[in-house]
């Protein structure tokens, strides 16, 4: 291909115990927006990484302008041209849009900054991509939107030829959404090659020429949009008939067990629902659609602002994770490395941290059974380890992950919330938890999943409740799952006003 | 492998600090005869015991990832607070038991430790960092201290020196109670519960609120733990010097802060090892003795000492950006 100008060539990338990239080969065009798409752990963002020089692959090259590149280092990625746009910006609150733009690059008049002269390229810059953006403005004051635009001027005016986009229209309302696409179609005309990353397929067929499927590490395809439509896209990603290789079998439901009735919080508005013993509760949604916060509202992480939760009956006050976890309940997090573990600590110190106090005798542990504990729990949940004095941080994703599930059941928690259980894990592992949260349910636990991963909530739910912009939008009972469903309920965005 | 390479730098920082230790004590030995005496190896043991108590507190403290620049002036006050009480209460000379000067031990215990405390509700309740608030408590404490007397109290009545003059045997008792306090510190942190939460919260805060782990707890449990240390320490000097100084315990919080970072405590919590500490403070000890006795002056120590601290933590967070080279690399 003649008009290639950024490609990637049989390029892996191996984590232990993880394949994240696998012999992946893939081409970008100039002045193309080319979607990927995959689900969570599919290497979108290995991808990405690889892309800018963040990360270095073990084995393959990238390839740009024809000159390969072995070692592609991030100062080389942005000298060249290849610019990206993250979830979270790079932006320093307190300068104005200008000095963002031209930060460490400002132009000089002497020995001072030349001030009048920067805003003036500002303004031209915001001109020339028909953006309505005062140079001056502190970049603080800004919307999420406008902020987002300060970013793609960066890019912009560093002349980068290739703008990679993550999940751009995340944190976007509706008419944001409308003038970042304007934006998109100019950076397309001039010439700009856009790389966008995104879950929400609709916009996909509406902004992008291309559209590159990954899946498990691997390259699956790359089509013109048009030649394509949603369920062949989605069929694609997931590869596999839905549902059907989960270790699912339905336990008949008991008593509930934790009945959540308007909790409200900054982000959660007014959910309730109930959850039976048995139960496994999927909860899904797009991200930011107040999952995580519902979690966390239950488990006392975040402040609740009205709403009351009832388990086992009996309506109790759970202002803290302690509360929560003397009532029984569990949350094992999104994030295992900055909110489950103490990575620094030993295998057997992390599993038996909830229940020092069940083992220990005016403060003094009883080292022996805790042994026994932590020991019986790696054997039950085979998490692979040298000894139980081994530092966390020196296990793969899915053994953490064993670690962080074990701390909750050596609490033997009667309600345990997983919050994306498989995220960064191998399929290997991801099985393995999935066994275990059927043996949980089966052992008359109530379970609540959060999954980004529609496969899996699909495979493993026996009921899902479906969540937009921190309300839920609609229940599925297992008979009517479908994607088509969920995703339905989970773009049912409130009508705005702007 | 990666494992083996990270647990080896680890064996390696350990090594590294009994290896100076050693060192410092081989080098002042074979060019110093009066280092090498009995009476001197006690006289340093005898030095650092004042700094050794209170660095018991300290590593706590930094252990949850916290600092306590208030042990100085609690040390201090402590002593001043009991010249004052000792004053105003003295015991009878003939009394049996000097039961008011015993008294006044307590209180100003108490007193200490309710410093602390404030130091973690402050920390705790209006999330002022560690650095500030025990930053404003030394401040506010060395001032109230000047107030108290602006020169030299001496101890009234009963005569208070046994406790940093006395021996048991040839041991003196101030290195006893050092002894007692690092192995009271040493339980503390291995063997009972809260001990780990202590390693814990300095290791992941967040997730360790999210185990269910009573952080502010923790942290009024160790910054009262660290009042209690300084006070106690400052109890043993007021003792040795036989009067109350307003200049007592000046700086000695640096004192404290580079052994413990000797000792291998890291400077964000959640690592390091009390008997480290130990080794911690006897290269402060050993290093400010042999500077003596080789003349050199007070004012190239406090230089040496200066870069020996930055050279503790140079080589901590090298470690540490190895270590997340290393974890990046996998």
């Amino acid at each position: 291909m003649d008009d290639a100008i950024l490609e990637l060539r049989d390029v892996t990338k191996i984590y232990p115990g993880v394949r994240a990239m696998d012999r992946v080969s893939l081409s970008f065009r100039r002045g193309e927006v080319h979607a990927i798409v995959g689900e969570n752990g599919a290497g979108k963002s290995t991808l990405i990484k690889t892309l800018t020089g963040a990360i270095q692959p073990s084995s393959g090259a990238v390839v740009l302008d024809g000159v390969e590149h072995a070692h592609f280092t991030p100062g080389e990625a942005m000298r060249l041209g290849v610019g990206v746009i993250y979830q979270e910006f790079n932006l320093i609150p307190f300068l104005s849009v200008a000095q963002n733009i031209f930060y460490g690059r400002e132009p000089m008049k002497g020995l001072f900054i030349n001030a009048p002269e920067m805003n003036k390229r500002t303004g031209e810059l915001c001109r020339r991509m028909d953006i309505d953006l005062n140079p001056r403005a502190r970049v603080k004051d800004l919307g999420v939107a406008h902020q987002q635009i300060v970013e793609i001027l960066k890019a912009v005016s560093q002349n980068a030829r290739i703008l990679i986009m993550d999940e751009p229209t995340a944190p976007l309302t509706h008419g944001e959404i409308e003038s970042l696409f304007r934006i998109v179609r100019n950076l397309k005309e001039s010439g700009v090659t856009v790389i966008y990353i995104s879950h929400r397929l609709e916009e996909i067929f509406e902004i992008c020429d291309r559209v590159t499927v990954m899946r498990d590490g691997q390259y699956v395809s790359t089509q013109n949009t048009a030649d394509t439509d949603m369920p062949a896209l989605i069929a694609a990603m997931v590869g596999r008939e839905l549902g059907a290789d989960y270790p699912k079998t339905p336990v008949a439901p008991g008593e509930v067990v934790l009945s959540v009735r308007g909790l409200t919080t900054d982000v959660v508005n007014g959910v309730s629902f109930d959850l039976r013993r048995g139960e496994i509760l999927g909860l899904g949604g797009l991200v930011g659609a107040g999952r995580t916060e519902t979690a966390r509202a239950i488990f006392g992480a975040d402040q609740l602002k009205s709403g009351e939760v009832l388990v086992r009956g009996s309506r109790v006050a759970i202002a803290t994770p302690r509360d929560a976890i003397a009532r029984g309940i569990g949350l094992i997090t999104e994030d295992r490395k900055s909110q489950g573990l103490v990575l620094g600590m030993r295998v057997d110190e992390n599993i038996s941290y909830t229940v020092l106090d069940r083992h220990s005798t005016f403060g003094f542990l009883h080292p022996a059974e805790l042994v026994r504990v932590c020991g019986e729990l790696v054997e039950e949940l085979r998490i692979k380890i040298t000894s139980l004095g081994q530092k966390v941080n020196t296990l793969s994703g899915g053994n953490q992950q064993k670690v962080a599930l074990a701390k909750w059941l050596a609490r033997d928690c009667d309600i345990i919330i997983f919050d994306e259980p498989t995220r960064g894990i191998d399929v290997g592992a991801k099985r393995e938890i999935y066994q275990l949260m059927q043996k949980l349910a089966e052992a008359g636990k109530g379970l609540i999943m959060i999954s980004s991963e529609m496969p899996e909530l699909i495979g493993m739910s026996d009921r899902i409740i479906v969540m937009c912009e921190g309300r839920v939008t609609g229940e599925l009972t297992r008979n009517d799952f479908t994607q088509d469903r969920i995703l339905t309920y989970a773009s049912m965005r409130k009508q705005r006003s702007a | 492998m990666g494992a083996g390479g990270k647990k080896g730098s680890v064996n390696f920082a350990d090594y590294m600090i009994l290896i100076v230790l050693a060192a410092l004590i081989l080098f002042f030995g074979f060019y110093i005869e009066a280092f090498r005496s009995s009476v001197n190896l006690i006289n340093i043991l005898r030095q650092v015991s004042i700094v050794g108590i209170a660095a018991v507190g300290g590593t706590l403290v930094m252990l949850t990832g916290g600092i306590d620049l208030s042990a100085g002036a609690v040390i201090g006050m402590s002593g001043m607070l009991l010249a004052r009480l000792l004053k105003a209460y003295p015991d009878a000379p003939d009394a049996a038991f000097p039961a008011n000067a015993a008294l006044v031990c307590v209180l100003v215990l108490v007193v200490c430790v309710l410093i602390g405390f404030l130091n973690a509700f402050f920390i705790n309740q209006f999330k002022i960092p560690p650095l500030i608030t025990t930053l404003g408590a030394m401040t506010a404490l060395r001032g109230g201290v000047y107030l108290a007397a602006d020169r030299g109290l001496p101890i009234f009545g009963f005569t208070f020196k046994r406790l940093g003059q006395g021996t048991v045997g040839p041991i003196p008792i101030p290195v006893i109670i050092m002894i007692v306090v690092f192995t009271a510190g040493w339980i503390f942190l291995n063997t009972t519960r809260f001990g780990r939460y202590v390693y814990g919260v300095g290791g992941n805060e967040e997730a360790s609120r999210l185990s269910g782990i009573n952080v502010k707890g923790i942290r009024y449990m160790v910054y009262s733990l660290a009042g209690l240390m300084s006070g106690l320490a400052g109890l043993v000097l007021v003792s040795r010097i036989h009067s109350a100084q307003p200049r007592a315990g000046t700086g000695y919080e640096m004192d404290i802060i580079t052994a413990v970072v000797l000792g291998g405590v890291s400077i964000t919590g959640g690592e390091g090892r009390i008997s480290f500490v130990v080794v911690g403070v006897l290269i402060m000890g050993v290093l400010t003795n042999g500077l003596i006795l080789i003349n050199v002056n007070e004012y190239w120590q406090q230089v040496i000492k200066g870069l020996v601290l930055i050279a503790a933590v140079g080589f901590d967070r090298y470690i540490q950006y190895r270590r997340s080279l290393a974890a990046q690399q996998e």
